[in-house]
């Protein structure tokens, strides 16, 4: 075992003596901790700093990832973590092999926080979160087409032409980006017109025309 | 006089009326009053809508112009004023307010990336609104000052007072055809040649 970097968080000695070989690395960065762990047993872990009394990280701060330029590397699907008691943070990376589907636990089911964040690495990376019970676009429109905007092999302006663009915005129905869950005032619906209530019930998202 | 419609169909109308004296003294008095009774409909996206409060509030002082009546509804609005970015994600929002408002109804682009994309030249972005609804002045700026916007909406007054009844293209709606653009891209293309929104690339490419 080589010797702990000076500033390393006590949490990830704590995790390499509960997990062994699912921990995959560690480093500190600007004064950070962070701990890369292995995709399968990722959910278990996170489960575990946030269950386990002297970790208590019981606040889900942010859920990013990074796609890298080197298409060799993985993409890193990144948890920050905060002990709201202890007052500490720290950094859970789990790096997804870009050969297979890009797949990880949700963790919804510890933090309610993660809904939109997994959405939203969802919508921007195309990592998709087993278990989550809600998982769509949430930035970009139910229809859109061309692909996860912040993959490194997704151009600036999109994959299609800006007249393509054009024609498929113009085409879009702008009511019908509500869903059900979205309109969760019962009330509200009653109000609505006939044609929009209709559309809703069918769960009709729009369509490219 | 040898004159003859274009093949193409293009114009799809020649007035019928030819301004006399009667017309043009009741388009003075209808001008007149257009003209000084903007009623605008704010579609504030981003920092030029900060920029557009300002000219609306007291320094500067919007009702100078008959304007200070922000109209929320489209419906009670004569001037559209896109005022910052438009994502394509509101793209079709605007075109259902423009729809909506009724004629006699004009356009302001207010900044540059409602008129260009400005320096957002991305997948989200509209490269113009202008490819999206038809606009009549276009105040570069970023933001523009208000003093921008009030030459802008005094360039609009100008346009306005020099309309006349016996133009019924002036009142034409521009609807989104069934290619799905109200402008065609090539002609977009030709309209912008050779100043696309980079040395790349045209803008409908």
């Amino acid at each position: 075992m080589t010797a702990v970097a000076p500033g390393l968080s006590p949490s990830v000695e704590a995790l390499r003596a509960a997990f062994g070989s699912a921990v995959l690395r560690s480093a500190v960065s600007c004064g950070d901790s962070i701990v890369w762990v292995d995709r399968d047993r990722a959910h278990e872990v996170l489960a575990w700093l946030k269950n386990t009394p002297g970790q208590e990280f019981n606040y889900l701060t942010d859920i990013t990832a990074v796609d890298y330029r080197d298409p060799g590397q993985p993409l890193e699907v990144s948890y920050q973590l905060r002990s709201l008691g202890r007052k500490v943070d720290l950094r859970v990376k789990v790096p997804l092999d870009k050969a297979k589907p890009l797949t990880v636990d949700s963790v919804f089911d510890l933090w309610r926080g993660a809904d939109w964040l997994e959405r939203e690495v969802f919508d921007m990376f195309g990592v998709t979160f087993a278990g989550h019970p809600d998982l769509r676009r949430i930035l970009m429109w139910d229809t859109y087409a061309e692909g996860h905007p912040l993959r490194k092999d997704f151009p600036l302006r999109g994959n299609f032409t800006r007249a393509e663009q054009t024609r498929q915005a113009l085409a879009a129905n702008p009511e019908a980006h509500y869903s059900m869950e979205e309109l969760s005032i019962a009330d509200a619906f009653n109000e609505l017109p006939d044609d929009m209530k209709r559309r809703l019930l069918e769960g009709q998202r729009g369509e490219l025309r | 006089m040898g004159l003859t419609l274009p093949s193409d169909g293009e114009i799809a109308e020649v007035p019928a009326v030819s301004p006399n004296w009667l017309t043009t003294r009741l388009d003075f008095l209808v001008n007149w009053g257009r003209a000084n009774s903007l009623w605008p409909m704010p579609f504030g996206t981003a920092c030029c809508a900060i920029e557009f409060m300002a000219t609306a509030a007291g320094r500067f002082d919007i009702s100078r112009f008959g304007m200070e009546r922000m109209s929320f509804s489209p419906r009670q609005a004569d001037v559209l004023i896109c005022a910052g970015r438009l994502p394509f994600k509101l793209a079709p929002i605007i075109r259902r307010v423009w729809d909506q408002m009724p004629q006699p109804k004009w356009a302001i682009s207010m900044g540059a990336c409602a008129s260009t994309g400005g320096i957002f030249d991305t997948y989200a972005m509209v490269q113009g609104i202008d490819t999206i609804i038809p606009v009549d002045v276009y105040v570069p700026g970023c933001p523009p000052r208000p003093e921008g916007l009030m030459y802008g909406i005094m360039l609009l007054q100008k346009k306005i007072k020099g309309e006349t009844m016996a133009d019924p293209s002036l009142r034409q709606e521009l609807l989104v055809n069934d290619q799905g653009f109200f402008v065609p891209p090539a002609k977009i293309d030709e309209i912008s040649e050779p100043f696309g929104n980079s040395v790349h690339q045209t803008r409908s490419a």
